[in-house]
């Protein structure tokens, strides 16, 4: 029989009942899902790619632990989000990126976009985008700087292969009428669907291979850390829009390139779905990522850069508030009379 | 009347930026360089100090009902003089200051003082006011000045410090200006709380 006497009974407020899951063990998740894209970048841009990863793995670590410590705060950097801050930078930077430059931007990531407004969870918009938004307005010469990894000779076995720069595919894309048309022709001539896909053109040390950035994202969706409906919106919405509106070539030819030049994959299933800058609700993830879609296509269409994921996140990074606000679950007991009462306070 | 109570507010407590939080359009917008800094700094404590003297030595004698009107009359005749004496003796500052000379006009610095000071109390006080909040300004001003275009362009005074590649660009751009900004004003935030802190406790 049991000794209730003796038994000492805590009271503690809830939750009484806790997942296994913590920070640590997503975030182990996350750079787990971005291991084989970064093999991918070593395997086609050279050693290069990994010392500029750890590097800015390492500066992000650095500058979150001395923040921490210089203002008292309780220690961060074992939740590993600073890692895969850092990771994420590296991968939506050119491989010739100077590592001096590359620890500017984990300065400005981590310490003014996440420190600065109160660390882990505080964030506005995603620090690793903001920290190559930074990159760009200041140096915009070598962060559009890319390598065509086709042209590199080996470069695993250390020679010192050539960089040759190239374009990126959605450079090929860009402009109207008659020129868009002929230079895409040219990159179709140049790089088949499958190359693209598979990730052998050019760009951002992380952002190349589509295929293997599914495998991370899947991996992501099996192991419930991130839901489908942020990338699967994203996607769909620049998938539909650039079917529906080619600017050269056939619908699913245009479409295609579009898919898979560029970082949508690396935003759609890594940036996008970080939890501190999207939405809490399904519905708002539907929205959320929908809402990127549009801009990613209008900024590529209509902007002047190639590229729209960027920014495109981060607009809708800053429209999380308000989306949340706008999605909220009714709550239990409420009944449509209640919700039009409101409506008319 | 007290100089060194004045100073100290116009400097640190009551600093017309980072406290009272006035003229910020001005601080944004002409802080790239130091000798932008200095001469709008500089024009500002001009026109801050003679307006006070004025609205000062004339508080009597204007209806309270029209006094803002007469304020902006004040200060837009002497907002003209130094524009026009920039204009013909430095005309470099004065090209690249553009607008925002004309634009001291309403800066919230000159009519707050005017408002909150210089029609409050005599003459001599309000020229020290002046000069006290425009050294304030303006050793503001230098300091964001400073900070950008160190490590925005790299050079000081246009001599180049920092080899062309390693400035951070961002920082002379607007987005810079509201970062450097905001890190002041939190800075001296901090300070301020912490020295208070200290004489609570002692």
């Amino acid at each position: 029989m049991t000794d209730y006497k003796n038994l000492k009974l805590i009271a503690t407020s809830n939750p009484h009942i806790r997942g296994s899951e913590t920070t640590r063990s997503i975030m182990l998740d996350v750079i787990i899902a971005m291991v084989p894209a970064l093999v991918w970048a070593v395997f086609c841009f050279g050693v290069k790619a990994l010392t500029l990863t750890v590097v800015s793995v390492v500066g992000c670590m650095f500058f979150e632990w001395l923040y921490r410590k210089l203002l008292k705060k309780p220690q961060s950097v074992g939740d590993l989000s600073a890692v895969v801050t850092g990771m994420l930078l590296a991968f939506v930077s050119p491989v010739t990126t100077p590592y001096w430059m590359i620890l500017i931007g984990d300065f400005f990531a981590i310490i003014v976009v996440k420190q600065l407004f109160g660390g882990i969870g505080k964030n506005f918009v995603n620090p690793a985008l903001a920290g190559r938004a930074f990159l760009l307005g200041s140096y915009a010469g070598v962060m559009t700087t890319w390598v065509d990894p086709a042209a590199g000779k080996a470069p695993l076995l250390g020679g010192a292969a050539d960089v040759v720069t190239a374009a990126t595919p959605l450079a090929y894309m860009k402009g109207s009428g008659d020129a868009v048309a002929a230079s895409f022709a040219e990159l179709t001539a140049k790089y088949p669907v499958a190359d693209m896909f598979l990730g052998k053109t050019g760009g951002s040390l992380g952002e190349v291979s589509a295929l293997l950035l599914i495998v991370g994202g899947v991996y992501l969706i099996w192991r419930k850390v991130i839901n489908w409906q942020t990338p699967v919106a994203y996607i769909g919405t620049v998938a539909v829009l650039t079917f529906l509106f080619p600017k050269a070539g056939s619908n699913v030819e245009w479409m295609l390139y579009s898919l898979f030049g560029g970082g949508l994959m690396l935003g759609a299933f890594f940036m996008a779905t970080d939890y501190a800058t999207s939405p809490v609700t399904k519905k708002g993830q539907l929205i959320f990522g929908i809402g990127c879609g549009l801009f990613t296509v209008f900024i590529r269409y209509f902007g002047s850069y190639n590229e729209g994921v960027c920014y495109s996140i981060m607009v809708m990074n800053l429209c999380v508030a308000l989306i949340d606000k706008y999605t909220k679950p009714t709550r239990f007991g409420v009944v449509k009379s209640d919700k039009k009462e409101a409506a008319a306070k | 009347m007290n100089f060194g109570r004045q100073l100290k507010e116009g400097l640190l407590t009551q600093n017309p930026v980072l406290v009272q939080v006035l003229g910020m359009c001005s601080t944004m917008a002409i802080t790239t360089s130091i000798a932008n800094g200095l001469g709008m700094g500089v024009s500002v404590l001009i026109i801050l100090t003679l307006s006070n003297i004025v609205i000062a030595a004339i508080r009597k004698l204007v209806p309270d009902k029209i006094r803002i009107a007469m304020f902006i009359v004040v200060i837009a005749g002497f907002v003209t003089c130094v524009d026009l004496c920039l204009q013909a003796f430095v005309p470099a500052i004065a090209a690249s200051l553009g607008v925002f000379i004309p634009l001291i006009v309403v800066n919230c610095i000159i009519l707050g003082r005017a408002e909150a000071f210089a029609y409050k109390n005599g003459v001599l006080a309000s020229a020290v006011d002046g000069v006290c909040q425009g050294i304030g300004y303006t050793l503001v001003l230098l300091v964001m000045c400073f900070i950008r275009e160190l490590l925005g362009a790299g050079t000081l005074n246009g001599i180049r410090l920092i080899p062309e590649q390693y400035p951070v660009g961002m920082l002379t751009l607007p987005v810079g200006g509201f970062l450097v900004l905001g890190t002041l004003i939190a800075t001296m935030q901090w300070a301020l709380s912490r020295s208070k802190n200290k004489e609570e406790s002692k």
